[in-house]
């Protein structure tokens, strides 16, 4: 086994996501306590542009693998090439990141390889030639420590973990270009199309900022003034599970239990009373602001900064003033 | 149709847990379990494929004795049979080791789709399903919002919601298909369901009766195990701003300035 660390590099035109670049950081505290390498591995059907943005952001080695096949993500396809080149250089440590693709992907690996596998991970330290997560458990209730052995250990990384570095031109990097063979008919579950959604605000999971309404913004015609705060402050949109039940918003708002986990700098509660199934998917944000009418909603009980009053009243003045204070600051 | 829905019991999300004083898990003693949440969704997707089908819909689960109940639930619902893996040589196997002991029992019984929620709420852990379908051999498509069957049962058509937008898959059958809570509205289990799923005998199987080996399966296999649960870090209040909108405006502002740093 080497004692290399690997990246599983998600991308899209020609970009790294964010917790790739993320998951870089990360891979550097556990190649440094395991003396090894920082390899991105990098699929794809041209990546050359990926290649050397995971490579300025602190990979030692960027291990391409590239085909036309390859150009949009299939669990045959890309598990097929990840097992083989992790059976070909067998890392010790393999980081995916937890969004669809990688919670898609890396139990199938694992299972192929035989590897350990921890998913949700908020920390992960190597210790004792073991690989430590802490996740969160039992609706955030609790904080697993998880041991992980095995060659290798697979960790499914949470969102918002780890600060993305600045990009450094100057670095030296190596690239790999691993030879990938694929066969079409291999490829049993197929992509017929990829529908985007638009939206004007950023991704949930790529925000350091998120604007969240519950049931107090009491109706989908309202999310607007939301939408307006995120993007004076360049935040996301999300939402409790009230309004994606009451189809006021899509389901991929949702944060919770049943929706997604995040972790921001910030988390604007507007309008949420703090259910136990919402707190499991917020609670970890570093710091939380709550508006709402409600003095005694639990969310109060976790906030930062606690306001009682009219998120009506409060939001469009609140956007106003952002707007201001940016202006203010860049000319 | 052949339809295999995979169960889990675990603590009702809305009930507050305890940590054992070791830390080493939390303290079962008077928590109400339930069917995973998504578990439910499987179900019913389960069910309204044999509605439009035919055929039958088994449950199988792994766990305790009690993990029946979980399994009655389904049958309430209106699944025609029932399995559990119970085995004590199970206790602190992992996710593959789990993973493995379905695809053992799965393999024993006539599949043309196999349907896991997605996660199971207690760990959150979204592992299962897809290690379950790479143990069968066959084709995967997980957090499925939406299903539909070809008219001949050769395969079906599945979105899945992927971040910032939706993902349109053909997934021919036999597969393994987990569920996203959108994909359906579950029904709820009937009086006459209820009374049925009770007199339902629920056959027990061991890992010997599947051929299986502790070694293989059990805590001597896993390769993850849990070293300590913990509370989680306390969160404090912290200021609570009463007063008009331009107050509040104004403390949310340095709030974000000076402590997020969110604001220049």
């Amino acid at each position: 086994m080497s004692k290399d660390v690997w990246v599983f590099i998600e991308h899209a035109q020609g970009t790294p996501k964010k917790i790739s670049l993320e998951m870089l950081g990360c891979a550097r505290r556990l190649a440094t306590a395991l003396a090894g390498s920082v390899v991105a591995f990098v699929p794809g059907s041209k990546v050359d542009q990926v290649a050397a943005a995971v490579g300025q952001r602190g990979a030692d080695v960027v291990n391409t693998a590239e085909h036309a096949l390859l150009e949009t993500y299939t669990t045959d396809g890309y598990a097929a090439i990840l097992a083989d080149a992790v059976r070909a250089e067998s890392p010790a440590v393999v980081l995916v990141g937890s969004t669809a693709q990688g919670r898609d992907l890396a139990p199938r690996v694992a299972a192929r390889l035989g590897a350990g596998i921890v998913t949700d991970c908020a920390t992960l330290d190597w210790r004792e030639a073991a690989l430590m997560a802490t996740r969160p458990l039992y609706t955030r209730k609790a904080i697993g420590t998880v041991r992980v052995t095995g060659a290798p250990c697979i960790a499914v990384v949470l969102p918002a973990m780890y600060p993305v570095a600045d990009a450094d031109p100057s670095r030296r990097w190596e690239v790999r270009r691993r030879p990938v063979q694929i066969d079409g008919k291999a490829i049993r579950t197929s992509v017929r199309e990829v529908k985007t959604v638009h939206r004007e605000t950023i991704p949930l999971i790529e925000a350091d900022v998120i604007v969240s309404g519950g049931r107090g913004m009491k109706g989908p015609e309202h999310f607007v003034i939301l939408d307006d705060l995120a993007r004076a402050l360049r935040a996301a949109v999300g939402s409790s599970r009230p309004p994606v039940d009451s189809g006021w918003v899509p389901h991929d708002y949702e944060i919770g239990q049943t929706g997604k986990t995040v972790s921001p700098q910030v988390y604007i509660a507007c309008g949420i009373s703090g259910a136990p199934q919402h707190l499991a998917g917020m609670s970890g944000s570093k710091l939380i602001v709550a508006i709402n009418k409600d003095p005694n909603a639990p969310i109060f009980q976790i906030a930062d900064l606690g306001v009682v009053g009219d998120l009506f009243e409060i939001i469009p003045k609140l956007t106003e003033a952002v707007k201001k204070a940016k202006g203010g600051s860049h000319g | 149709m052949n339809i295999i829905v995979c169960i889990k019991q675990v603590p009702d999300t809305e009930a507050p847990i305890r940590i054992k004083a070791d830390g080493s898990g939390i303290d079962d003693t008077g928590l109400t379990l339930v069917m995973n949440y998504y578990d439910e969704h499987a179900t019913e997707a389960g069910l309204r494929l044999r509605e439009q089908f035919g055929g039958t819909v088994t449950l199988v689960s792994v766990g305790a004795e009690r993990v029946k109940e979980a399994l009655r639930t389904g049958l309430a619902m209106g699944a025609d049979d029932a399995l559990l893996v119970s085995d004590p040589a199970l206790a602190g196997a992992d996710h593959l080791g789990i993973a493995r002991v379905l695809a053992a029992v799965i393999r024993t019984l006539p599949h043309d789709v196999v349907i896991c929620g997605k996660l199971s709420t207690d760990d959150n852990a979204a592992t299962v399903g897809a290690a379950l379908a790479e143990y069968l051999g066959l084709p995967q498509a997980t957090a499925i919002a939406h299903l539909d069957v070809d008219g001949g049962g050769a395969g079906a058509v599945v979105h899945r919601e992927v971040e910032g937008g939706v993902e349109v898959l053909a997934v021919p059958f036999p597969a393994v298909l987990t569920v996203e809570r959108s994909l359906n509205e579950p029904r709820y289990p009937s009086l006459p369901g209820i009374m049925k799923a009770r007199r339902k005998e629920i056959k027990t199987v061991t890992l010997e009766h599947l051929g299986l080996d502790a070694a293989d399966v059990g805590m001597a296999a896993a390769r993850a195990t849990l070293v300590r649960l913990s509370p989680p870090p306390a969160r404090k209040a912290g200021r609570i701003v009463e007063g008009d909108a331009a107050q509040a405006v104004s403390a949310i502002i340095s709030f974000l300035k000076d402590e997020a740093k969110v604001l220049s």
